[in-house]
């Protein structure tokens, strides 16, 4: 079965409908990668997951549990973190405070601030800073170790290599592939289109708030996620208007 | 000299009524307009069970402040939760609608009265000791002594305990606070019923150097409010520095003219609110 299974949400702000029907449903120790241009809904449709943002219709279950009016804490609790867009830290904390506000809310999976400053040693001289005095790198790398500090089963990181360096965004993706081998599911919004292919296992498309393409990143061409990406109807593409 | 070490002890009891106000406002950005008004309503148990059950202020003051604390939960769960959800105003306003309830409840209860714990404490009020030409009351710097331990406290609290960093964090931002497993709610709550244990201490000081009456409050929350503004809103060191501060100029007004007492610690106020930089210490220790 399913590690996440989100069915046909709706989520909007206001009179906006960023996120229209969309489902999805995830495997255990997946690597699914969200594309789609700005404005596409995937930020949205994470936060929905996540618990950030309440769907106007629609159900996400994990793990089989329903979970579609859990508050994002609880969530927390059952083993779901995201990396929110813009990193987000707590600005007045510390980089060890930053991480280990994070700990203690799902005992096991054994993440600690040591193991988190052994992947990331940018880190390790930077523990008692603030996150405001970091560098985007280091932010990014914070942002993502608080997340692992929840002991998640499944990780929602959205655009992790955005206003990065290019070589911070390596580094980054480099800590990830150690992540993913690790077993645990990821869900990642990612603008690179090329890396987002190369790190995931399977690709959904999203575009108007709808998901227009979905499959298998080894089988999919470049082309046929452009064409999706942009809203030129691909033959193969899944089209989820009705 | 003798005037500036007046102004301070009177610093040290405004620090102590503000501290609560600057607590609610650094964690949930609301401002606590029945403030003032709780405080006398830990003045009033005080004196109640001391005059009910005769029995010592101190041990009176050590019930009454745990009852604050319930009080204070409750009173986030019930008010300032679903106001808060409602934006930004409605919190102000239904504090200010709290403290008008407070107010008459107090009225109906025990009338337009002045009342003091005064006699009951025997000498503790009136004491000074006096050192080369300078006279200290007793009572003075305990509450200063109070007013400082309770700001460490808070300090402490806020940058040692994970409870404290949990405060901090969601202060800072309450979404993100959520996704890394922090229930904000269960936070301010918690934020909400130190602050009015903090002020029913406040409210005990009060009772103990002053006579006060139902309407004593909106005059104490006036000060605190000032104290916070003078010191930087929600920085617990500044709070310390604008209640001293304002009992200063406070003290100082008076020594010029009696009447001019309460004169002088406005102008201090307007003139800190008028100042490109706010507070005094508004840019270090921003949140809390």
């Amino acid at each position: 079965m399913s590690l996440l299974e989100v069915g046909a949400v709706d989520a909007q702000y206001g009179l906006l409908k960023a996120v229209r029907g969309v489902s999805l449903s995830v495997d255990e120790g997946e690597t699914r990668a969200l594309v789609g241009a700005n404005g596409a809904g995937k930020t949205t449709l994470l936060r929905v997951i996540a618990g950030a943002h309440r769907p106007a219709a629609g159900t996400v279950f994990f793990d089989g549990v329903d979970i579609t009016r859990i508050p994002a804490h609880k969530r927390v609790a059952l083993g779901i973190a995201l990396v929110p867009e813009g990193r987000r830290l707590f600005p007045g904390l510390t980089v060890e405070e930053n991480l280990s506000i994070a700990g203690g809310h799902r005992p096991g999976g054994g993440w600690t601030v040591e193991r988190v400053l052994a992947i990331f040693p940018m880190l390790q001289q930077r523990r008692t800073q603030r996150a405001a005095t970091l560098s985007g790198g280091e932010q990014q790398a914070t942002a993502i170790g608080r997340a692992l500090m929840c002991n998640p089963r499944l990780i929602l990181l959205d655009e992790v290599s955005l206003g990065l360096a290019p070589k911070a965004v390596a580094a980054v993706y480099e800590s990830l592939r150690e992540l993913i081998g690790g077993g645990t599911t990821v869900v990642l919004v990612e603008q690179d289109l090329g890396r987002a292919l190369s790190v995931s296992t399977r690709v959904t498309c999203m575009l108007h708030g709808e998901v227009v393409l979905e499959g298998a990143s080894s089988a999919l061409s470049r082309e046929q996620i452009t064409a999706a990406y942009f809203g030129v109807r691909a033959s193969s593409g899944v089209g989820a208007d009705t | 000299m003798n005037v500036l070490v007046q102004g301070v002890l009177l610093g040290g009891f405004y620090a102590l009524l503000a501290c609560g106000l600057s607590l609610m406002f650094g964690v949930m950005r609301i401002i606590n307009l029945a403030h003032g008004d709780i405080a006398v309503i830990g003045a009033y148990l005080v004196w109640v069970l001391v005059n009910q059950t005769s029995m010592p202020p101190w041990l009176a003051a050590l019930l009454v402040l745990p009852i604050m604390w319930v009080a204070g939960y409750v009173m986030y769960v019930l008010l300032l939760e679903r106001s808060r959800r409602a934006g930004q105003l409605v919190p102000l306003l239904t504090t200010f609608g709290l403290a008008i309830v407070i107010e008459n409840v107090l009225l109906q209860i025990f009338s337009p009265d002045d009342h003091s714990l005064l006699s009951s404490t025997g000498t503790l009020a009136t004491s000074s000791i006096s050192f080369g030409g300078l006279t200290i009351s007793i009572f003075g710097m305990l509450t200063l002594a109070t007013a400082v331990v309770v700001l460490i406290g808070l300090q402490f609290f806020l940058s040692r305990t994970t409870s404290g960093r949990q405060m901090r964090a969601t202060a800072e931002d309450p979404d993100v606070a959520e996704l890394v497993g922090i229930n904000a709610r269960a936070v301010y709550a918690k934020a909400t019923a130190i602050a009015v244990a903090i002020a029913g201490l406040g409210g005990i000081f009060l009772a103990i150097r002053q006579t006060f009456n139902p309407s004593t409050g909106p005059t104490q929350l006036i000060f605190a409010f000032e104290a916070v503004v003078i010191g930087g809103f929600g920085s617990p060191w500044g709070t310390l520095l604008g209640g001293i501060v304002l009992g200063v100029a406070q003290v100082i007004g008076a020594q010029v003219n009696p009447q001019y007492f309460v004169l002088f610690g406005h102008l201090v106020f307007l003139a800190v609110l008028a100042s490109p930089r706010g507070g005094l210490l508004s840019r270090r220790g921003r949140t809390v």
